[in-house]
């Protein structure tokens, strides 16, 4: 198992540089360069404007830039802020917490909330219960984050003003962006457990349980529960990135102080190696939640480990 | 015996009749958006902006005292289009991804497994994201950045579905039997997860259709004036105050749409799978 | 053998089970009523959904939704299984009345070690962890599996069909039951190993003086180690025999029919696909004897009228018309 987490984690870092590879490419396909962003070709003469080219690097082959961008990638240098000089470790640095705090939450508040929906669906499914969870959970799934972002806020902030607006005033800002993020997937997760469960509930295996004289609890926890919470957990992992992706979107709605908000005001002010560190940001979050997701997965499920073990041991 | 037909099954799925609805009511609006919407949707009617909803304006005007109806309209057609392309491209991508790196395992499993984790390493709107910082903002570029990145859940599931099945008795007796690896794959894996395609397809059309309305919201996806329910909603969001009307009805409209497909799929999966309905 | 002295250990009476579909009720199971004594191998046997696996579920109260037992008595040494409250079943499931299912693949979770979920089943009567272990590892050794103690820390997908079966096998006689049902108990394994488990069986209903209810659809299996016979047919029993009896005088022509298709079997010619017609669907409602549209001695009656059961000489009965037509 150790063995086989090492390689999971080989696989990761090859996954980040692979990530970055393609940032690089699509980088270099825009048009121009740095320098056309931060010099005006009108007040500059080209001859100063080749100097800095050569200066900074920008002459030579993209594959030579390439490493000497992921070397300085490797030292934690993630260069400067074009719009505000700021090295931009530091500028995510400031917001990354405030990201984590929202997906981190939100995500809690998520699991907390699904997974036993979804197991009292499938114990009572066909009944009203199991049809109401699944007709409501189906509604929120069907709203989009960005606009319940916008109801909430309407409601609960402009009319009963329980709520501050926008911007990061404490603990009570929170609220409406993490109920944001928190009900529109819901319906993924009750579907998930539910559909596990009644899997799980009709496999063979488990009349064998039953035939053997288990009571039903222990049915139930030890073979039904067991089995079939495998995927929810591993989607637990896998998922938070996604949230993470999603409350980028979110932040913007709220003004929320985080990577997000700073992601797409980067977008619109063309600030690339702001754009790039937030990427690569993500893209190792997602990497090693993915990690961890699949040694969760060869951990709860034998069959996944001694297959990944067999295809990567050689 | 009397034997229920597909279609006879298919209607008395209260879910799937609920979801077609849906769906036919707003594909027949985008049909026919020129005909149903009472004015163009970019007419301007500036002494009449940001009215609340009312006789001459059923749904009220915009900023520039546009007719939100005839905007809603259109933006239906834009909606429904965006989500059928994503789907199909991303679709297509990922089962047969899936199929070859299940059935074959090894260096192709490993190839694929590869390339579905780099593509899931960012989730696709920050992905898409980092396209339009390049491409520079416009729906087109917002559709292949989201399709190019969205095909690895199909990937992963049809990856699993196959390894399970290639060791059925039924696979081993089709390869036992001199069945090519191609005739396998797509005339007896396939068909054995046609119905989880189609209803993950069907699934996935609100997240094809809500991820690209998320994006023109924030302004990289269509340009104004385009009735793009998400440029509408960004415009909208600058008046919530004194018109809540342009935020509400837009994104409604959105709502009713994911809804639909999300029924659909539902009533889909049980009919498919029976048994899941005891 | 039998042993005509023993006592009676189950009886089952007018058992009905129904499943609920869209298309309608289908009867799996209609009014069937049989017996096992104690020691005795009981064979039920009929071609594939003709609802003998239902039978045994049933007997476990096992039917998996939406099958539902409508209706009749499963008697366990007079006590009415079909009345026990959920919970009492507890005491009687595995302890009393045991199954192997059809599949070991499927039917051993694969979460857990073999040897664990051998385990599982020994903790129930005993609470020392340790010994309950050494005792999973003893019984594995019992039901042959070599290298027990190692074996019993792999997973299911990781032995032999074989193995498997032993693993189900041993599992379900850990409790000493009984009764013990098996599920066709061979048909996924190959011939040698096959012989083996059915000696297997043999040899533990020797020894732990056990009741044995085989089903199965293959009457090599059959021959090698029942003392009677149920022939089942679309949901009914349409004969009990001797196992002697009934293969050197079947009297149901369905009985006949499945005997004669025997000897191609054997030259592995298929199975009882030879008998011309096929099993009927379930949801249709046959007017009279189920078997009637394939049989070739059918009489008018037989499309009007449901035969019943009735004696045909010692320890054997037949549900057939051509039989009241000729007896008095």
């Amino acid at each position: 198992m150790l063995d086989y987490t090492v390689r999971r984690l080989g696989v990761g870092v090859l996954t980040v540089i692979a990530v970055t590879v393609v940032l690089f490419g699509i980088m270099q396909l825009m048009p121009g360069d740095a320098i056309r962003l931060i010099a005006d070709p009108d007040r500059i003469p080209p001859e100063r404007i080749e100097e800095l080219r050569r200066q900074w690097g920008l002459d030579r082959p993209a594959h030579v830039q390439y490493f000497y961008w992921l070397g300085n990638l490797l030292q934690g240098e993630l260069g400067h802020s074009i719009v505000t000089g700021q090295e931009v470790g530091v500028l995510i640095a400031s917001r990354l917490p405030f990201t984590l705090l929202l997906a981190v939450t939100s995500m809690a508040l998520h699991y907390a909330i699904a997974v036993p929906l979804g197991l009292v669906a499938a114990v009572r499914s066909g009944s009203k219960l199991d049809h109401g969870i699944i007709v409501t959970t189906t509604i929120f799934w069907s709203i989009p984050g960005f606009w319940l972002g916008i109801l909430l806020m309407l409601l609960l902030s402009v009319h009963l003003r329980w709520f501050p607006i926008s911007g990061y005033q404490g603990l009570s800002s929170m609220v409406v962006p993490v109920m944001t993020l928190t009900l529109p997937p819901l319906g993924g997760t009750v579907r998930l457990t539910r559909a596990e469960v009644l899997d799980t509930i009709r496999a063979s295996f488990v009349l064998t349980a039953h035939a053997k004289g288990l009571g039903r609890l222990s049915v139930h926890l030890r073979h039904v529960l067991r089995n079939a919470l495998i995927p929810v957990t591993v989607m637990f992992f896998l998922g938070l990135p996604w949230v993470v992706g999603g409350a980028v979107i979110i932040e913007n709605i709220f003004a929320w102080p985080g990577m997000g908000r700073l992601l797409w005001m980067s977008i619109t002010n063309q600030d690339l190696p702001v754009v790039q560190g937030i990427m690569i940001m993500i893209a190792v979050l997602t990497v090693v939640c993915n990690v961890i997701g699949d040694v969760v997965s060869g951990l709860l499920d034998p069959r996944i480990r001694i297959a990944l073990e067999e295809a990567g041991g050689r | 015996m009397k034997d229920a037909s597909p279609l006879r099954l298919a209607l008395r799925n209260g879910q799937f009749v609920a979801g077609a609805v849906i769906f036919l009511s707003v594909l027949l609006v985008a049909a026919f958006a020129d005909q149903l919407a009472p004015r163009a949707y970019d007419a301007m009617d500036l002494p009449h902006r940001l009215s609340p909803p009312g006789p001459g304006y059923p749904l009220g005007t915009d900023e520039f005292g546009r007719c939100l109806t005839s905007r809603v309209i259109h933006g239906a057609r834009i909606a429904l289009r965006v989500g059928l392309i994503v789907v199909t491209v991303e679709s297509v991508i990922g089962v047969t991804l899936g199929l070859v790196a299940g059935y074959y395992g090894g260096w192709a499993d490993r190839v694929i497994s590869f390339a579905t984790d780099v593509t899931w390493s960012l989730p696709p709107i920050v992905l898409a994201l980092a396209i339009v910082t390049v491409l520079g903002p416009s729906l087109n570029n917002v559709m292949i950045a989201i399709a190019a990145v969205s095909w690895g859940g199909y990937a992963r599931l049809i990856r699993a579905k196959t390894q399970g099945l290639k060791n059925t008795p039924f696979v081993e007796a089709a390869q036992a039997v001199g069945e090519s690896n191609f005739s396998v794959m797509f005339r007896y894996i396939l068909p054995n997860t046609l119905g989880v395609i189609m209803v993950l397809g069907t699934l996935s059309l609100p997240g094809a259709i809500l991820s690209t309305t998320a994006l023109s919201f924030l302004g990289l996806g269509s340009q104004p004036p385009s009735p793009d329910w998400g440029v509408i909603l960004n415009r909208g969001l600058r008046h919530l105050h004194e018109a809540p009307w342009v935020s509400i009805f837009p994104g409604l409209g959105l709502v009713w749409t994911a809804l639909g497909f999300n029924l659909l799929g539902e009533g889909l999966r049980d009919l498919l799978d029976p048994q899941l309905k005891a | 053998m039998s042993l005509s002295a023993t006592p009676e250990l189950l009886r089952v009476e007018e058992l009905t089970v129904v499943y609920e579909t869209g298309r309608g009720t289908v009867r799996a199971v209609n009014d069937v009523s049989l017996q096992v004594d104690r020691g005795e191998v009981l064979a039920l046997v009929g071609e594939s959904g003709c609802g003998k696996s239902t039978v045994a579920l049933a007997i476990m109260r096992l039917v998996p939704p939406p099958g539902k037992i409508a209706g009749g008595k499963v008697g366990l040494e007079g006590q009415d299984l079909l009345r026990l409250p959920e919970a009492a079943l507890v005491g009687i499931r595995g302890k009393r009345i045991a199954m192997i299912f059809q599949n070991p693949l499927v039917s051993l979770n694969p979460v857990y070690r073999a040897g664990s979920q051998v385990k599982e089943a020994i903790a129930l009567d005993q609470a020392a962890r340790l010994d309950a272990w050494r005792k999973a590892v003893d019984i594995m050794g019992q039901v042959r599996i070599p290298d027990a103690a190692e074996r019993a820390l792999s997973y299911p997908h990781e032995l032999s069909g074989g193995m498997r079966q032993r693993v189900m096998t041993g599992m379900m006689i850990s409790r000493s039951p009984d009764l013990l049902i098996a599920d066709e108990p061979t048909t996924a394994l190959d011939v040698t190993i096959q012989a083996q488990v059915l000696e297997l069986l043999l040899d533990l209903r020797r020894r732990n003086r056990m009741s044995l209810l085989i089903i199965t659809h293959n009457l090599g299996v059959v021959a090698e180690i029942a003392d009677r016979v149920a022939v089942m047919y679309a949901g009914n029993i349409v004969e009990q025999a001797g196992v002697f009896d009934l293969y050197e005088r079947p009297l149901h022509p369905y009985s006949r029919l499945l005997l004669r298709a025997l000897p191609r079997l054997a030259k592995g010619e298929g199975r009882l696909e030879t008998i011309p017609g096929n099993v009927p669907n379930l949801v249709d409602t046959i007017a009279g004897c189920a078997f009637h549209p394939r049989c070739p001695q059918r009489l008018p009656v037989c499309a009007v009228t449901v035969p019943k059961a009735r004696p045909a000489g010692p320890a054997r009965q037949v549900a057939c018309h051509l039989l009241e037509a000729t007896s008095p």
